[in-house]
């Protein structure tokens, strides 16, 4: 089989290809053009999308001259194209300016796809990434005023359509997470939006396990339908976020980081990269770690067999690890230091993907 | 009025490869920049880059944001003066007078 990897960075997107179930040996391609002047090439790429059903490369890119935009890709990164108009703008009667997509999602329905955004915004398409609409119950949620930006901006990063439950998967229901702002969930197809976020820490306010208002770094769902939270300081998990979230933090070497990888397939096995603390984020004891879980946090484990045994001090951000959800699954994480990293689920080490890139933003992908 | 837009090698495939547009606008110089009525300029660098957006919207949305916001890193002079060190999307700008869209010293 073939597997596509997406990687976006702070300079630009490049595409890696492998041809090999072992995932082992890459062709990397990139800067990719995605316009016609160089502005856009270098711009930094803040979130990769993949439609599952028709293979639309999403690309939220933005230059720090000209301003986001979103390109897309019919042929795996061959060609890209960009709508001739804004794909995603506020509304007339809104005061605010779309600042960076920081996370695209797909839909139950062919072409919805979703884009959390910065400011704190979800906007929905149902052309498959042309045009994109604002939902406004969230945006109109009476809680807005209480959102800030934390140090990477104010903005929704995790967006999860759909809820598995002992009846099935509910398309009326979809989870997002922000910085800060916390969880919130509907049930309605996002017609109404509540708090989902009860246990979860906010070490920056007076109350240390408010109902919002966390910076929750990233939420994953595993294969159970379990949820999993990276937060600003805590791991959790939650069988229903609605009725709250129990720290399973114990015996990784700090709490913090930004990101969750659930297996998607094997319930109750995660992967967590761990950074040290919010004022200095680095790996700990300067050397890149990943941890894993194999029971749902009860408790976890280094997995870093194949990775720089040297002093690391690159981390993994919000969106910079993915797994392609093959039958025998890959894993990726991109980090700061530009490096990118795969195993599979029946490997027993990371081996290397690239190295030397700019720093990694996002990665995504599938197998083609 | 007239003036010339002059657009970087980075915005011009937005403008369709042109490097200047010429823009003829309808009301007379004197009139436009201090109307009577005591009212703000006609004529504005908001003015110029509205007939620009209506020509190539593309192009628009990389120097202004949707709520019509000049972008932060990019500088618009008229003539010699940058905008934002005048009365920024406000600014008068002069029969004949050249505006120039600039990125500004930013990015990295």
């Amino acid at each position: 089989m073939t597997y596509l990897l997406v990687i976006g960075t702070r300079k630009g997107l490049f595409t890696a290809t492998a041809t090999g179930d072992d995932r082992r040996r890459w062709e990397l391609r990139g800067p990719h053009r995605l316009d016609k002047e160089d502005y856009a090439n270098m711009a930094g790429v803040y979130a990769v999308g993949i439609d599952p059903r028709s293979r639309r490369i999403l690309v939220g890119a933005e230059s720090s001259h000209f301003g986001p935009s979103v390109w897309y890709s019919d042929d795996l990164g061959g060609t890209w194209h960009e709508p001739p108009h804004a794909p995603i703008a506020f509304p007339d009667d809104v005061d605010a300016g779309f600042t960076r997509v920081w996370q695209f999602a797909f839909g139950d329905e062919p072409g919805t796809v979703y884009a959390g955004v910065e400011p704190h915004a979800l906007f929905r398409s149902t052309d498959g990434g042309q045009s994109f609409e604002l939902v406004r119950p969230l945006w109109d949620h009476p809680h807005r005023a209480e959102w800030f930006p934390g140090a990477g901006g104010g903005a929704i990063h995790t967006v999860l359509p759909g809820r598995v439950t002992a009846e099935g998967t509910d398309p009326a229901a979809m989870t997002v997470a922000m910085s800060t702002g916390g969880v919130y969930q509907t049930r309605d197809n996002g017609a109404t939006w509540n708090p989902a976020g009860r246990g979860i820490s906010a070490v920056f306010l007076p109350e240390q396990f408010p109902e919002y208002g966390q910076c929750v770094h990233k939420v994953a769902i595993g294969a159970d339908g379990v949820f999993y939270a990276q937060n600003h300081h805590g791991v959790y998990r939650s069988p229903d976020p609605a009725a709250g979230w129990t720290s399973i933090a114990q015996g990784l070497p700090s709490d913090f980081g930004f990101n969750f990888l659930a297996h998607p397939h094997r319930p109750g096995v995660g992967y967590v990269f761990p950074v040290i603390s919010q004022e200095c984020h680095l790996p700990p004891g300067d050397h890149l770690q990943v941890h894993r879980t194999d029971d749902a946090g009860e408790s976890w484990h280094p997995d870093d067999k194949g990775l720089p045994q040297e002093r690391y001090y690159g981390i993994v951000l919000r969106d910079g690890a993915c797994t392609d959800g093959a039958a025998d699954p890959g894993f990726y994480f991109g980090t700061r230091s530009g490096d990118v990293f795969a195993t599979t689920d029946s490997a027993e080490e990371w081996s290397l993907v690239a190295a030397h890139l700019p720093d990694v933003l996002c990665v995504r992908a599938v197998e083609v | 009025m007239g003036v010339t837009v002059l657009l970087p090698q980075v915005l011009q495939a937005d403008a369709g490869g042109a490097a200047r547009i010429d823009i003829l606008l309808g009301a007379p110089l004197d009139q436009a920049v201090q109307p009577p009525d005591g009212a703000a300029p006609a004529v504005t660098v908001r003015t110029v880059l509205d007939e620009l957006a209506r020509r190539h919207p593309g192009l628009d949305r990389r120097v202004r944001d949707e709520r019509g916001r000049l972008r932060r890193y990019v500088n618009v002079f008229v003539d010699s003066d940058e905008c934002r060190a005048l009365q920024g999307l406000d600014t008068a700008v002069p029969d004949g007078a050249e505006v120039r869209i600039l990125p500004s010293v930013a990015g990295g």
